[in-house]
């Protein structure tokens, strides 16, 4: 009984790596092609990423958003929703954080950096549930609606910080937060914050939520079989703006954590994908919170190692994101990778 | 008697089970050769094996007493073997005489030469007495009729083995009977046939030898006339079977479901339920027998709070539950065996603990603090309907998907059964399941009736309404045509009421059939 649990576990993480793997392998064949050495190269690249505690702690620093961002997509999808919005939802998040940020002052920092995370959730949660609602109500596919919304964040959020709450100076930004409302950071010069500690705390909200209580029974049975939940006394209407709600607060989270913990202003566009990439390291931790931190790691060190070793090698830094892709392309294929499995079992 | 077909040692292994171990199977010239076994025994496996979907591990197949190597359906086609598959692989938008001629097509130049076909059509029905219109469009026609067209397209192409699996499933009790005079047609005609089956009664209608299978190995073969209900069931299960439920008169009490005048529309608008009344008291079973797609599923529905009502009223004991939330009537004492168990009833990635209190998730004692799962409860839940509803494997954490089609129903059975509701309504309950657990769950349904439930039950598998209920409502076209007490039904009755024929007609039509035979 024990051990039947244990082995589906073991399985679930299988695809994820053999993944990997196989796109470091064909990473390395670019390496080659480019006439370098790829073990040295991924030596660089791993020294880069996890050799000191400064570099692990840039690492960490990149994967906290796309923990936040991973963990939104991996909530609705938990739920049956496939949440393509975590980017519009992260733009606005930020923008309620940084509102908060520089509006109030004289606030106590007990009280203003909370406000201001709370805010931030609040605005990722008010745009996720708007396609919760409209999907709910009246049936409109989650897809269309989250996708089209992230324009309107987009262009919403350039208004705002460019018109009413333009900071005053030449670039596209808001005013400063006030250091009351501002993240720690915990090991200069790096520039990794508190939000880490934010992030995990996240994680195991969304296990607890998800696994631990009526409410998280109620949002996978919809996300599984909508049909038996209604037979079971659940209202779908209602879980299904729930649940977008909190992957919309959870990518509210990742702007948040990025303007109170990097940039500590609203830059307009500065998100640079932070919500797509969201949905990539969903699917590579399985949708599963705690697989989702390991997944944003891996995409927070290939992101801090490539820059060196496009510094020192011949290798362009591009190369990441052709393995990134490849990893994607792996994951994806899980039916693929469990066939060359099986056949090496088979032999 | 010569051997159009032999099969020696047939085995195959699947990832997970052994289907086929060692199997021994013939068939005589101008023989129906039933071959039975409950739900995953590996009838079908050997039977896909015999017309080339699958390729055997071990064994050896005879045709005509040639060595033959069937890896794939052209080679049983050429060998002039037919299968008839459960699902029908018809074009619907195409007519009978074009979807039969599918594949080896007439031609007059580039184009379809339809008239021909619809000759040799016509010619071939002619010869095997199966009536049929060669131009009718197979979207129009019965399910019954679908299934002739599938047997002349095999005989269309020559077959001489015809290989049925499962064939009554989808029939009514009147297109069983037709379907037998068929066989019968087409074995005088020097047609073997293969029919699979996992319902007794049938093999002993028209079968001429049966072969059991029990867990991929054969259990025996036997001329029917050798053997019996009882016998065939025990070599089927492996036990001695209970095939009558045993129960005691009804001690009907108190009305507790009164259905007036409802009307429930399907998601086309279209009226599927029509000004219905209807009402169960306490400590019976009603039985709906009818031809599936006359309303019984909106009904149920309706009930249940799944589907809005159009009109009318539901009264559960002295409350109007009328279009209520699907909780709140499950909590006025309310239990439902949906007909479809993978689409309403379970969640499959779920595990059976989980489903197991599926509806009850958010009640005492699964809850702590009104909003904590207390995994404990759960668990100890599980255990307690695992054992009390014999589930097997009596794992609480396995996924439900894992399960048999029988266990998975156990869960629903168990997880409604044990809430020990004033009203159930069970459909369908033993649609796919196993011998051994339709015995096990016709007692249960007999024990919530003795213990004072009102029992609503739908199904078209006749026996199973005529052996349960003690009063037998037939439905047809959305309303209850017929209420009879269940000692003056007879299943021919039953039958002539179902396909929409009115009772006097019926008992004016057996006064004179009577007297013509006296």
């Amino acid at each position: 009984m024990q051990n039947r649990t244990r082995a589906i576990r073991w399985q679930e993480m299988v695809t994820p790596l053999v993944a990997v793997i196989l796109a470091l392998a064909i990473g390395a064949g670019f390496i080659l092609f480019v006439g370098e050495n790829p073990l040295a190269a991924y030596k660089i690249l791993f020294v880069e990423s996890f050799g000191s505690l400064r570099n692990l702690a840039t690492t960490l620093q990149r994967a906290t958003p796309l923990m936040f961002t991973g963990m939104a997509v991996a909530f609705g999808y938990r739920a049956g929703l496939f949440n393509i919005g975590a980017e519009g939802q992260l733009y606005i998040g930020a923008f309620a954080a940084a509102w908060v940020g520089f509006t109030f002052t004289g606030l106590p920092r007990l009280i203003h950096l909370p406000l201001a995370i709370v805010g931030g959730m609040l605005g990722g949660a008010l745009w996720g549930s708007i396609p919760g609602y409209l999907k709910a109500k009246l049936g409109v596919h989650e897809v269309i609606n989250t996708i089209m919304l992230n324009f309107v964040a987009l262009y919403l959020t350039d208004w705002l910080a460019t018109g009413p709450f333009h900071g005053g100076s030449w670039v596209p930004e808001t005013a400063r937060i006030k250091a009351t409302a501002a993240l720690t950071r915990l090991y200069p010069p790096t520039r990794l914050s508190t939000g880490l500690f934010l992030a995990l705390l996240a994680a195991l909200a969304v296990y607890l939520v998800l696994w631990k209580t009526k409410q998280g029974y109620e949002l996978r049975a919809v996300g599984l079989n909508p049909h038996a939940a209604e037979y079971g006394g659940i209202n779908v209407a209602k879980n299904t703006i729930l649940a977008m709600a909190i992957s919309g607060a959870l990518a509210g989270l990742a702007g948040t954590e990025q303007i109170l913990g990097l940039h500590n202003r609203f830059i307009v566009r500065f998100s640079a994908d932070l919500g797509f990439m969201g949905i990539a390291v969903a699917l590579l931790g399985k949708n599963h919170p705690f697989g989702v931190i390991l997944a944003a790691i891996l995409f927070g060190a290939l992101q801090t190692g490539s820059a060196a070793m496009d510094r020192l090698t011949a290798v362009p830094r591009e190369l990441i994101t052709i393995i990134q892709a490849l990893i994607i392309f792996f994951v994806a294929a899980e039916y693929l990778i469990r066939r060359i499995l099986r056949m090496k079992e088979g032999a | 008697m010569d051997k159009v077909l032999e099969m020696r040692g047939i085995t195959k292994q699947f990832p997970r089970v052994l289907a086929n171990d060692q199997v021994d199977f013939d068939l005589n010239h101008g023989e129906i050769h039933a071959l039975v076994g409950e739900n995953g025994s590996g009838k079908s496996t050997l039977m896909n094996i015999l017309y080339g979907l699958y390729q055997s591990d071990s064994g050896e197949i005879f045709v005509r007493g040639k060595k033959v190597n069937i890896n794939e359906p052209r080679v049983a086609i050429d060998l002039r073997i037919g299968m008839v598959f459960q699902h029908f692989m018809l074009v619907e938008p195409l007519t009978v005489a074009e979807n039969i001629v599918l594949g080896s097509e007439l031609r007059k130049g580039p184009f379809l030469d339809t008239r021909r076909a619809i000759q040799e059509v016509e010619e071939l029905s002619n010869r095997y007495g199966l009536k049929i219109d060669p131009r009718a469009k197979i979207a129009d026609l019965s399910v019954g009729l679908q299934q002739r067209v599938e047997i002349l397209k095999a005989l269309y192409r020559g077959a001489e083995i015809l290989i049925l699996d499962e064939p009554t499933a989808v029939l009514t009790p009147q297109e069983v009977e037709d379907l037998f005079k068929v066989l019968l047609a087409l074995k005088e005609q020097g047609t073997s046939i293969v029919f699979i089956t996992h319902k007794i009664k049938e093999v002993l209608a028209v079968s001429d030898r049966v072969s059991v299978l029990r867990r991929g190995r054969k259990v025996g073969t036997k001329a029917t006339s050798d053997t019996n209900e009882q016998d065939l069931a025990e070599m089927m299960v492996g036990r001695v079977v209970l095939l009558n439920v045993e129960k005691e008169p009804a001690q009907p009490g108190a009305e507790v479901l009164r259905i007036e005048k409802l009307s429930v529309k399907d998601q086309f608008g279209q009226e599927k339920v029509r000004s219905l009344d209807l009402n169960v008291r306490s400590g019976e079973v009603l039985g709906i027998a009818g031809v599936e797609g006359n309303g019984q599923s909106e009904l149920v529905e309706a009930i249940a709070g799944l589907q809005k009502t159009a009109g009318g009223r539901i009264f559960l004991g002295e409350q109007e539950i009328t279009n209520w939330s699907p909780l709140k009537i499950k909590e006025a004492g309310f239990g439902l065996v949906p007909e479809d168990r993978h689409r309403r009833g379970l969640v499959l990635d779920y595990s059976v603990a989980d489903n197991l209190i599926l509806g009850l998730h958010g009640k005492q004692p699964f809850v702590r603090r009104s909003m904590w799962r207390d995994d404990k409860a759960v668990y100890a839940n599980a255990e307690h309907v695992i054992e009390a509803y014999d589930i097997r494997p009596p794992v609480a954490n396995q996924p439900a998907r894992s399960l048999s089609g029988g266990n998975q129903q156990k869960i629903v059975v168990g997880r409604e059964f044990t809430q020990n509701p004033r009203l159930l309504i069970c459909a369908q309950p033993t649609r796919g399941v196993d011998v051994g657990a339709i015995e096990f769950i016709h007692q249960q349904v007999i024990a919530q009736r003795d213990q004072g439930a009102a029992v609503l039950l739908v199904s078209a598998e006749l026996d199973e309404i005529l052996s349960l209920s003690d009063r037998i409502a037939v439905m047809y076209n959305g309303q209850i045509v017929s209420v009879m007490s269940a000692d003056e039904v007879t299943e021919h009755k039953l039958g002539f009421l179902m396909l929409g024929g009115r009772l006097e007609d019926y008992e004016a039509h057996e006064v004179s059939g009577n007297a013509k035979q006296d």
